[in-house]
């Protein structure tokens, strides 16, 4: 049996990166070991294009499961570690070859190190020789069933005939941090996604309007931000009560308005939120012309309160494409859960879909919302939440 | 920590202390098969029939009348279908618009998948029907009246003895009673009942245990099938230890219901009195109701707005059946009652135990004000 002993690790998007290697790489290094932080005996090293990991007894497919969550890695393989010896190398590899029932197959070599002695297409064809005389597997160098990848460094060399395609994308925190507007809805939770994906550390805030939202709607939101708190370990969420500034909203300007100057509340709320946690940019889940709130006009009447950039990942994103990338990581279910429109009483007959920001400015003029922000961002509740673990006792 | 007030006892209610010891003692010790043949097998298939025979006595029926289900919806829909499928030339059930959910919806399937015809009495304005109404349906070939004793959401009372005597003098039709909100808190007659549904859940016992009483003359098809278990009427290996403690769960019920029923009658009064006094607020039960069940409208607040401003002050009340409470419906029942939709759209449920005090009830009154102050 192949016993395959080491994970190795390469890296996304370093060659743009330039001058910020070192970062990149200590901040994938430092993400890799918090998300497998349980598995207590692995063994990391830090390499100048690599990282690689000693599994000892951990289990594999739950690290495998878990890597595939970290931004930064471009793809990696689960490999065995050999001396860099050629009669070492080619035994793994015909150990391999002979266990797979595959039937056709291809040698790759890569020489970290040149001063092996062979080059790299003379390994590739002492190995391949080997395997064709002792297998019925066939070379087919265009698209082989099974891959043997050669690394060869000056000391070890690894083996492996399987590489897994990573998240992509830049290490989690590296890019700064950014601030999401975060609902109980399908959207949000994906910009979370995008963000992250991007190098960005995701904060979250959620407005709540409690009694007319409930405990469990709440409940909801907070697991759908351990859900893509897995991407980048944990996250922060502002839960702000925002029944005070709504029902002002309502009986001020009623029914058309009211999407509008709630939007624009939840910014201002959002840019000071910002601040106090030091993120530099907003993120929303919007998308143009989704929901009468989504439309340009609204979009722009809605950003005029708030001077800081606000990111918004899924702007020109499909409803479905939205719904497939929500499927993808996992949050598509617990999103269509009936709990965020509990109440009828704020859902809107005719919202308007061309606001303008001289009417929105009049009837904020006819309350004094200053005092009620203040006093909603002071009781605002910060809430840590990482990736739900099913060891309850019960369980 | 939020104090928390248990106002939800119509919906379940908490284990007694007494039962949840045995349950503990016999749950460790008893796990083999009662069907077994060795020795402790056949030691707990006694220990079950002892408990059968305690149930039976309590309720003044034989022990094989007795079976052992998993609590009233399995009881409600099996008696329906159970006696329906064994009188197949019959073709016509009997029941109320404001039954439980498993005995509406079974109705509804034996409607829509099996052909019957279903005749649903109108309850009056008390949440009750009449013995003329339920005399009135009767028909030659109506092989089953079902009817609740006392109604989850309003606690009515229907006349259910005078309309069981009746239905067995005059018809062939069988009749079935759920019992699943009185037990405990009403006395009943079983003389003219053919089948009865009970639940544990509700009388301080265990969740997924109850019984349905089947007498023995009423034909039956069973809807589990299986084994020789309960007389082959219910399939599945017995769970006894369960089963077991469902005994002491009635005997215990029956005997506090009886001791605390004065207490419960003073906190329902004040609680109503209470009610009454605050601007806004209508009285949804019937004058004559068990008095465990108060149910209230305030029309401002929606029934979700107000369980969840209630659930922040630290009160659990249900409105609607805890069955439906994730509908947006309104009350089926007190729209039955003649109540508009807005009042059925804003109906709250609290149901008391003896364990509740007076303090509750005036924290309850508290609060309550705050809330219709705030959002109303």
């Amino acid at each position: 049996m192949v016993k395959y002993d080491t994970v190795l690790i390469r890296f996304g998007e370093l060659s743009t990166k330039g001058k910020n290697r070192k970062d990149f790489i200590n901040r994938l290094y430092g993400n890799v070991k918090y998300m497998l932080r349980d598995f207590e005996s692995l063994e990391y090293r830090k390499a100048y294009d690599r990282i690689y990991i000693k599994i000892h007894d951990e289990d594999p497919e739950a690290i495998r499961e878990k890597l595939k969550k970290v931004f930064g890695i471009s793809s990696f393989s689960f490999t065995e570690k050999v001396a860099s010896d050629l009669d070492a190398i080619s035994d793994t590899c015909y150990r391999i070859a002979a266990e797979t029932d595959k039937k056709t197959f291809k040698i790759i070599t890569k020489r970290h190190d040149k001063s092996f002695p062979m080059r790299s297409d003379d390994i590739n064809r002492a190995v391949a020789g080997r395997i064709l005389k002792n297998t019925d597997l066939k070379v087919d160098v265009h698209d082989p069933e099974l891959a043997i990848r050669i690394e060869v460094h000056r000391e070890d060399t690894y083996i492996t005939s399987e590489k897994i395609p990573g998240a992509g994308g830049y290490p989690a925190g590296i890019n700064g941090k950014v601030l999401l507007l975060l609902s109980g809805g399908i959207d949000s939770p994906v910009a979370a996604y995008e963000l992250m994906k991007r190098g960005l550390m995701v904060e979250a805030v959620h407005f709540a309007s409690p009694p007319y939202t409930s405990e469990a709607a709440r409940g909801k939101v907070l697991t759908l931000a351990s859900m893509v708190s897995e991407y980048q370990g944990h996250m922060h969420v502002h839960v702000i009560n925002f029944t005070d500034l709504q029902l002002q909203i309502y009986k001020t300007a009623g029914d058309p308005y009211a999407v509008t100057l709630m939007r624009r509340m939840m910014f201002r709320l959002a840019e000071r939120t910002a601040k106090q946690v030091g993120a530099l940019a907003l993120g929303t889940g919007e998308s143009i012309g989704q929901v009468a709130s989504q439309t340009l006009e609204s979009i722009a009447c809605i950003n005029d309160v708030v001077r800081i950039p606000v990111i918004r990942p899924l702007v020109c994103y499909d409803k479905v494409e939205i719904i497939d990338l929500a499927r993808k990581i996992g949050t598509y279910e617990t999103s269509i859960l009936p709990f965020e429109d509990c109440c009828t009483i704020f859902d809107p007959k005719n919202p308007v879909t061309k606001p303008s920001v001289e009417k929105s400015e009049y009837f904020e003029s006819q309350f004094d919302y200053e005092k009620m922000i203040e006093e909603a961002l002071a009781a605002s509740e910060d809430i840590v939440v990482s990736p739900e673990k099913n060891d309850e006792d019960f369980l | 920590m939020q104090r928390r007030i248990y106002f939800d006892n119509a919906s379940t209610t908490n284990i007694n202390p007494e039962v949840l010891k045995s349950y503990k003692q016999l749950l460790d010790q008893y796990y083999v098969n009662s069907e077994s043949l060795y020795d402790e097998g056949t030691q707990i298939s006694r220990m079950m029939e002892k408990a059968r025979s305690a149930i039976a006595g309590l309720l003044d029926v034989e022990s094989d009348e007795i079976i052992f289900t998993s609590g009233s919806s399995e009881s409600n829909t099996s008696a329906i279908k159970g006696v329906c499928f064994a009188c197949p030339e019959k073709k016509h059930i009997v029941t109320t618009n404001i039954e439980h959910s498993s005995v509406l919806n079974a109705c509804k399937q034996m409607e829509e998948v099996f052909g019957y015809e279903v005749t649903y009495l109108p309850v009056g304005p008390d949440a009750t029907v009449t013995l003329q109404q339920a005399a009135h349906a009767l028909r030659p070939d109506t092989a089953l009246v079902t009817i609740m004793h006392v109604n989850n959401e309003v606690g009515s009372i229907n006349p259910i003895e005078e309309i069981a005597e009746y239905v067995k003098k005059h018809s062939h039709a069988y009749m079935h009673a759920d019992l699943t909100q009185s037990m405990g808190k009403l006395e009943i007659n079983m003389k003219n009942i053919d089948l009865a549904s009970v639940s544990a859940h509700k009388l301080e016992g265990l969740k997924g245990s109850g019984i349905l009483i089947k007498k023995k003359h009423v034909p039956f098809v069973p809807l589990i099938n299986g084994g020789e278990q309960e007389q082959g009427l219910r399939g599945g290996t017995s769970n006894a230890p369960v089963n077991m403690v469902f005994a002491k769960t009635l005997r215990l019920a029956m005997e506090n219901g009886r001791k605390s029923h004065d207490k419960i009658e003073k906190l329902s009064r004040m609680l109503e009195e209470g009610l009454r006094a605050i601007e806004g607020v209508e009285i949804n039960h019937p004058a004559r109701h068990i008095p465990s069940t108060v149910n209230f409208s305030y029309e401002k607040i929606p029934s979700e707005v107000m369980q969840n401003a209630l659930n922040r002050k630290g009160f659990m009340v249900s409105a609607r059946s805890t069955c439906d409470s994730k509908s947006d419906d309104p009350s089926y029942v007190l729209t039955a009652m003649g109540y508009s939709v807005k009042r059925a759209s804003s109906c709250i449920r609290v149901s008391l135990s003896s364990a509740n005090t007076e303090e509750e009830v005036q924290l309850f009154l508290k609060a309550l004000k705050e809330i219709i102050e705030q959002y109303g």
